[in-house]
């Protein structure tokens, strides 16, 4: 379970999040949508401490995030992490890239991050790209090896950072499609995401953020069908 | 070491073999200075991409002496200086000392440029699999930046190889050293210097090569 109480996080003077509480069970898909610049990108930051946060707290099946005396190198192996940007280490094979992590942090031999490498790859459907390099590869085939190279590490949380926001109109089904697969098998999963028809289909709840707070948080029937804040109203009508 | 010269005389194969050793000595000051230089130089660079502040301020103006200042100078000044605190370093090692500093203070700037060169995002993306600091700066940062910055490298390792030609001012009988002994004894400076010539070539040519090769490996 994720538990985030009263958190607030500042770049310098520039208040971004302003007392954000949310809980996410375990097997729950959260979307999180709201406009550009509101802050989302940044509570997913702060849930895998990747960003410090100056007030609240983050806590990951009841281990403090941001405490001092947490081990977040460790506790990071419970959270994927996928961003909009699909970063494929580039001078490794598509195997490689997802075979590194489990080699290195978790201190697997080579043999077995192979084998879970080509299972998680053989997932998101890049089974016949083992040894390809990511140049070779679209940006729909890297977001997908990004999400394997995630998955490699077996965490319990998934966070989904607009991961296809940078990708051609046509390649975007086929890393939602990843995602739902995810989805279904049960992981837990927070999607920052402009995919509206994914958010409604497939997440348990919705967030809409809106200047670093949580404005409305409902079931998607709730926010997509009887949304209750003016501020989300109009961001619906204005994406639609 | 010095051959004994007692008359002027033309050029004969030994001189050759002379010259091949000469060679040889320029190579293994070189690869000294190159390896210890790098080695430092990455240290620095590190210090300067992650220190910011503090780096620029106290560590970039000391590379800076030791970039401007002519190597010469340096040398000359290391060799007669160094003894008066103790330390009584022959040619050599004396050579190796200054052109391992000069060589560091170039590839730090190199160093740093790869780590910028690997952005923010990659590395985020490195850490939120759980790896440290260090795993990411040796499994990713150093592979990816190494190998944007590796023409760079290439540049300042051949420019410390030609540069250890200086190091002949503290005696150390390297190829120019040799070159010079040669055409005093043989009064043929244009035959002697385009063997020279052609050693030094022979020296960099395979590493350019083999570099321009690892650059075409790496790139597809
Ligand atoms: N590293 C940073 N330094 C300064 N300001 C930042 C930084 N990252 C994000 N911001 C600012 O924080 C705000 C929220 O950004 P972000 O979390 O990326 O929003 P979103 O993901 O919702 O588009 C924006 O105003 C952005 O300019
Ligand atoms: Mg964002």
């Amino acid at each position: 379970m994720i538990e985030i109480r009263g958190l607030e996080k500042f770049f310098g003077n520039l208040q971004v999040l302003k007392g954000v509480d949310l809980d996410v069970r375990k097997g729950e898909v959260l979307s999180i949508i709201g406009a550009s610049g509101s802050g989302k990108s940044t509570l997913l930051y702060c849930i895998n401490g990747l960003e410090p946060i100056q007030k609240g707290s983050i806590k990951v099946d009841g281990t403090d995030v941001h405490a001092k005396s947490t081990n977040i190198n460790h506790l990071r192996q419970k959270m994927g992490m996928v961003f909009q940007q699909w970063n494929s280490f580039p001078h490794l094979t598509a195997l490689e890239n997802v075979a590194l992590a489990p080699k290195i942090v978790k201190g697997m031999s080579k043999a077995q991050a192979r084998d879970i490498a080509a299972k998680q790859l053989e997932h998101v459907g890049l089974g016949d790209k083992l040894d390809a390099y990511p140049s070779a590869l679209s940006g729909g085939q890297q977001q997908r090896l990004a999400i394997a190279r995630a998955l490699a590490m077996e965490p319990t949380y998934m966070l989904f950072d607009e991961a296809t926001s940078a990708l051609d109109p046509e390649l975007v089904g086929e890393v939602l499609d990843a995602m739902r697969l995810l989805a279904q098998e049960g992981m837990t999963m927070i999607c920052v995401t402009h995919e509206m028809g994914f958010a409604r289909d497939v997440s348990d709840r919705v967030a809409f953020v809106h200047e670093g707070i949580i404005e409305e948080i409902d079931t998607p029937t709730e926010i997509f069908g009887a949304p209750k804040s003016d501020l989300l109203k109009k961001f619906l009508s204005n994406i639609r | 070491m010095e051959p004994t010269i007692s008359f002027f005389s033309g050029f004969q194969l030994s001189d050759l073999w002379y010259l091949a050793e000469a060679a040889w000595r320029t190579l293994l000051i070189s690869a000294c200075a190159i390896a210890i230089g790098t080695t430092l130089g990455a240290v620095f660079g590190w210090m300067l991409y992650e220190g910011k502040l503090a780096a620029t301020l106290t560590l970039n103006p000391i590379l800076d002496v030791f970039r401007s200042v002519p190597l010469i100078i340096q040398l000359v000044l290391f060799y007669n200086f160094a003894p008066i605190i103790g330390l009584n370093l022959d040619p050599f090692m004396s050579g190796v000392v200054i052109l391992s500093i000069y060589c560091a203070s170039l590839v730090a700037n190199v160093a740093r440029g790869g780590m910028e060169a690997v952005g923010k995002p990659m590395r985020r993306a490195a850490r939120s699999l759980g790896m440290s600091y260090w795993q990411d700066l040796r499994h990713v940062v150093l592979p990816i930046g190494g190998r944007a910055v590796f023409p760079s490298w290439v540049g300042v390792a051949l420019g410390v190889m030609k540069d250890s030609a200086l190091v002949s001012v503290l005696g150390y009988i390297e190829l120019l050293k040799a070159s010079q002994i040669l055409v005093t004894r043989t009064q043929e400076p244009l035959l002697i210097l385009t063997i020279a010539g052609a050693f030094y070539f022979a020296l960099s040519y395979p590493i350019s090569r083999y570099a321009a090769a690892l650059e075409q490996r790496w790139s597809t």
